[in-house]
């Protein structure tokens, strides 16, 4: 069987197959999404990330039925990633449950990842799984993180869009002030709208987008010239702050015409290419590492690894210079 | 290559909505450190066969309480087959009358599990049927 020639004719098998090889991180897939990878690069790349229990699930369930809705609507990949525990490394993806509402749609594919020991919020594979997604000609690609805190911002790197979810109720201001995944929104939703405490949180992000972006009443109040030249206004993306309710499906064609926005303002400033363009250049960058680390690995003689961890676990050499006597010629 | 992650749909077919023996399945199967998809209540046959087809996974557990495992198991089996999915175990648990359960297996169930189950035998039948499905190829 051959999976570049089944995967783009629409063999959702081949396609289920392909995900698990390159999960597995086998060479059979890799060969494969090589050969299919000038196909790659159409699908538009959207991220939902927050924390657990607002909601993300049921958000990406009425979202993707929604841009379902109506003709000429894009085909679906829906990509969720579920924490492995670290003891076991089993993992139970529970994603689907929220999900059965797309089911039947033959416009929709749902894979459920394992984050596998990674901890950025993704699995190290997923955007291998996206690549294939994509591929395989959905248009739009839904990448739901692991139920993440401050630190998971991985989802930022890889997708177009990323949609911060948040929900009444979970924290003061001073979370919703600290660095990180606020930064990483370029959509705010505070899933959940219908609960006491709605308000106060829209409130909270308000305030805390402004400390974050410079806005135009920001740079006009120092007067012009009073800091450096602002960036003109209208390259500047103000993330939105939407309230949903998901279970109800309210707030949904609103978050679709932010995405619509986004995308808009993407191309428009061209920051689509230049985001891609460091995207891949982080990709190839790690990929010729792990080349040179193996082919390093395969030209030194035995036990010469082994000696230099000797020498630092007895202290005799600090890892830093032990690495960098390792690298160098062989009795150089 | 090290061994594969074994990936296992739970899923609970048909009307009843008592789950909370797939979820202590799905538990012990995580704990033994595979990955379980959970689904969720009221599952219809396509629903069970489309998610396993999505997720590729090795071997699908059913659950069912209600009674209606000989209309819904052997639909099931059908439509992994029918989508090319012969390789997929399927093993059952639930209330099942033992006149049924030779039926079942001819039908193609891997094993049949009633209540009292201990889950590392539930654990052990998993491995043993995905090795075995494998192993044909």
């Amino acid at each position: 069987m051959d999976l570049a020639e089944r995967v783009p004719a629409g063999d959702r098998l081949a396609l289920a197959r392909l995900l698990t090889l390159l999960e597995n991180d086998q060479t059979e897939g890799h060969d494969a999404l090589a050969a299919l990878y000038a196909r790659t690069g159409q699908a538009q790349i959207i991220g939902i990330t927050g924390a657990s229990g607002t909601g993300k699930s049921t958000l990406v369930n009425k979202l993707a039925l929604g841009l379902r809705q109506g003709e000429g609507s894009p085909t679906v990949g829906i990509v969720a990633v579920d924490p492995s525990s670290p003891y076991t490394g089993g993992a139970i993806l529970g994603d689907r449950i929220r999900m059965r509402d797309l089911a039947g749609d033959p416009g929709v594919f749902i894979r459920s990842m394992a984050s596998r020991g990674a901890l950025g919020g993704l699995a190290h594979t997923t955007f291998s799984v996206v690549e294939a997604l994509d591929a395989a000609g959905f248009e739009l690609i839904l990448i739901e993180t692991v139920g993440a805190g401050q630190t998971e911002v991985d989802i930022a790197r890889t997708a177009h869009t990323t949609i911060v979810v948040d929900a009444p109720g979970l924290g003061d201001d001073v979370q919703a002030i600290k660095a990180g995944i606020l930064e990483i929104a370029d959509v705010l939703v505070v899933n959940k709208a219908d609960l006491p405490g709605a308000d106060q949180a829209m409130q909270l992000l308000r305030a805390s987008l402004q400390l974050a972006h410079p806005t135009r009443a920001e740079w006009s109040h120092h007067g012009p010239g009073a800091l450096a030249p602002a960036p003109a206004v209208e390259c500047l993306w103000i993330p939105p702050i939407l309230a949903t309710v998901a279970t109800q499906g309210q707030g949904i064609e609103a978050l679709i015409g932010a995405l619509e926005q986004h995308r808009a303002h993407l191309l428009k400033t061209g920051e689509l290419a230049s985001r891609q363009r460091e995207r891949v250049r982080a990709e190839l960058d790690g990929l010729l590492r792990d080349q040179l680390a193996a082919r390093w690995r395969a030209a030194q003689p035995d036990g010469r690894f082994e000696a230099a961890l000797e020498r630092v676990l007895r202290r005799e050499i600090a890892p830093r210079r032990a690495a960098v006597e390792l690298a160098s010629p062989e009795g150089a | 290559m090290d061994e594969k992650k074994i990936r296992v749909l739970i899923a609970k077919p048909g009307l009843d909505g008592h789950d909370r023996g797939a979820k202590v399945i799905a538990r012990a199967l995580r704990d033994a450190g595979m990955e379980v998809i959970y689904t969720g209540l009221r599952q219809t046959p396509e629903m069970i066969a489309e998610a396993a087809l999505q997720e590729d996974v090795d071997a699908v557990g059913l659950s069912i309480l209600s009674g209606a495992h000989m209309g819904l198991v052997p639909r099931v089996i059908e439509l992994l087959r029918t989508q090319g999915q012969e390789r997929v175990a399927i093993l059952l648990g639930g209330i099942i009358p033992d006149d049924d359960v030779a039926a079942l297996r001819q039908a193609g169930v891997a094993a049949v599990f009633g209540p009292g189950t201990n889950t590392q035998s539930v654990v052990e039948a998993v491995r043993q049927a995905v090795t075995d499905a494998r192993a044909r190829g």
